[in-house]
């Protein structure tokens, strides 16, 4: 039981990673990632909805009919982004503006109705609101990872306006990395985020090789059997 | 007795990769040196520290790969990169200008797309157009030709200004740079001054810019010395030229007093090099006759409509690099019928 449970979070956070592996969502990957706490929200605001509709998908699985499972899917979605949409609206109104269209994109994120169809309609309620909230905190991480990389070699700064998220304390939390840098258009414009996911997946390819090369597969050592004389 | 045998093929390659690259820098000589007339020392300095990047850079990638290391750097393509890319420059870039484009165009365009003969895009191009597009500032910033120039600086002055970023006091940023020929003729038009009007301004001159033209035309020279050795294929700089000029021709019919002259756009900015140098990289370009003919009149055309529509003043490295996207669907299209089948 415990060994599906660790399958999933590693499933979401690294082997199937929705941006690294799957490469789902990267619309609004690619577009808000140009800084730490922009990625941070779209992230959590796409982590939010993932859990409430693969928890709800979940719930509801044994009552939709097969033939009308996609669209009570997107209903669902868009009933959950709208009312995250909303409660953005309220409480984090600066990043509200920033994340702007992207918001309601959410609903055509194909990460989230993917878990929906593949994982939440056929597995019980405590797995799929595992996988909802390990998937979307693996897309957040992508997304922050980008978007530190992008703020850092953009502007030269992270954590710049993290007061959008954290409140007025926050102001203070920018960090200069590079003092007196003018800038490089190219990271913060869309091309960047392309070349920086390109560089982000080779990285985690080559890590994942490297970590094969080291565990030799126990499995693969042959086993002769010696037949009796 | 003893003969000497020789093995077989007896009939020597006339061109092999090398050698072709050979050509092509001893072809940009007489442009190279243009400039460095008319524009400052700064040009070689520039030269220097791209090709020294490229080099290193292309060692430590193709180690990395595990490729051949001095073969494949004897070959000089990435001279050839390093250079095309140093001579679009400003002459006063600052050094990491040069660095950071030599390393994009080595690294990023042509190694991950696995290295030379498999690089969809231009590799100088591409670095030029990142180096555009991400330092806006420092790329546009061009000295005014030794003819117009009011200051004059020495080499010791260059070499401060480009690893030191550091400016001679006496001098103000304003009398170091000015706007290019293509650059002025833009700003100018927007502000609803005619052609004639503008063009008595001081950097325009017998066709295009001063001391512009004659770069341009030694870059012609050498061009056509390369058409002459048949290293490169006459229907791209023809096709260039031709969709180019007849643009602009009809621009210049309709309203000469909006549309500069053909003769102006063939010889400002880097038509003629990029007509002759870089629009003619054989693996970027279109490899059938006709499809040649094709690619250059799109990157001819695509030169005019970025000039007089688009937001930078001059547009080879933006339309070869759109043409480059092209070229595998060019040569799909315009695939010569095998003998014996129908067409």
């Amino acid at each position: 039981m415990f060994s599906e449970y660790s399958k999933i979070i590693k499933d979401g956070l690294w082997r199937n990673n929705q941006a690294f592996v799957a490469l789902l969502g990267l619309c609004p990957l690619l577009a808000v990632s140009n800084t730490v706490v922009n990625s941070l929200g779209l992230g959590l605001a796409t982590t939010a909805t993932l859990v409430c509709s693969s928890t709800i998908v979940s719930l509801i699985r044994t009552i939709v009919p097969s033939e009308v499972r996609l669209p009570v899917f997107v209903l669902v979605i868009a009933c959950v982004v709208t009312m995250i949409e909303l409660a953005m609206n309220a409480w984090f109104y600066g990043l509200y503006k920033i994340l702007g269209i992207f918001i309601p994109l959410i609903v055509t994120n194909c990460t989230i109705i993917g878990r929906a169809e593949a994982f939440a309609s056929k597995q019980s309620t405590d797995k799929a609101f595992l996988d909802g909230l390990f998937m979307g905190l693996g897309f957040t991480f992508a997304l922050v990872l980008l978007g530190s990389m992008r703020e850092i070699i953009g502007s030269g700064t992270l954590l710049a306006k993290a007061e959008l998220m954290f409140g007025p304390a926050a102001q203070s939390w920018q960090i200069n990395v590079i003092d007196d840098y003018s800038g490089m258009l190219l990271a913060i414009l869309p091309p960047g985020a392309f070349i920086g996911l390109g560089f982000l997946i080779a990285l985690k390819n080559v890590l994942d090789s490297k970590v094969k090369q080291r565990k030799p597969a126990i499995e693969q050592i042959p086993v002769q059997v010696v037949p009796e004389q | 007795m003893k003969f000497s045998t020789v093995l077989s093929p007896h009939l020597q390659p006339v061109n092999s990769v090398d050698r072709v690259m050979l050509k092509v820098l001893l072809a940009l000589i007489p442009g190279i040196a243009a400039m460095a007339w008319f524009f400052g020392i700064g040009i070689w300095i520039n030269i220097a520290i791209a090709t020294v990047t490229a080099a290193l850079a292309e060692a430590f990638i193709l180690k990395l790969r595990g490729r051949p290391v001095i073969a494949t750097l004897k070959d000089l393509s990435a001279m050839v990169t390093a250079v095309l890319l140093a001579i679009s420059l400003p002459v006063i870039a600052p050094w990491w200008i040069t660095v950071v484009g030599s390393l994009f165009a080595i690294v990023i365009a042509k190694h991950l797309y696995g290295g030379l003969g498999y690089n969809p895009f231009n590799p100088a191009m591409a670095g030029y157009v990142l180096l555009l597009v991400s330092f806006p500032l420092p790329m546009t910033a061009w000295p005014p030709p030794v003819e117009i120039a009011t200051v004059h600086l020495s080499m010791a002055d260059v070499a401060r200004l480009i690893f030191l970023e550091q400016r001679p006091d006496a001098i103000s940023f304003d009398a170091l740079t000015r706007a290019t020929p293509l650059d002025s003729l833009k700003t100018q038009l927007g502000l609803n001054q005619t052609v004639s009007a503008i063009r008595d301004g001081e950097v325009f001159g017998l066709f295009s810019g001063k001391g512009w033209e004659w770069v341009a035309l030694a870059y012609l020279v050498g061009g056509l010395w390369l058409l002459w050795q048949k290293v490169i294929a006459w229907q791209i700089p023809a096709g260039l030229l031709l969709g180019l000029g007849l643009l602009a021709s009809l621009g210049f019919s309709i309203d000469s007093e909006h549309y500069a002259s053909p003769l102006f756009h063939l010889s400002a900015g880097a038509t003629l090099l990029g007509a002759f140098f870089i629009a003619t990289d054989p693996v970027t370009a279109a490899a059938t006759a006709c499809g040649r003919i094709i690619y250059g009149l799109l990157i001819g055309a695509l030169i005019y409509l970025i000039r007089i529509w688009g937001g930078y003043p001059d547009a080879v490295a933006f339309s070869v690099l759109l043409a480059n996207l092209c070229a595998p669907a060019l040569d799909y299209v315009t695939r010569p019928r095998v003998f014996g089948h129908r067409a």
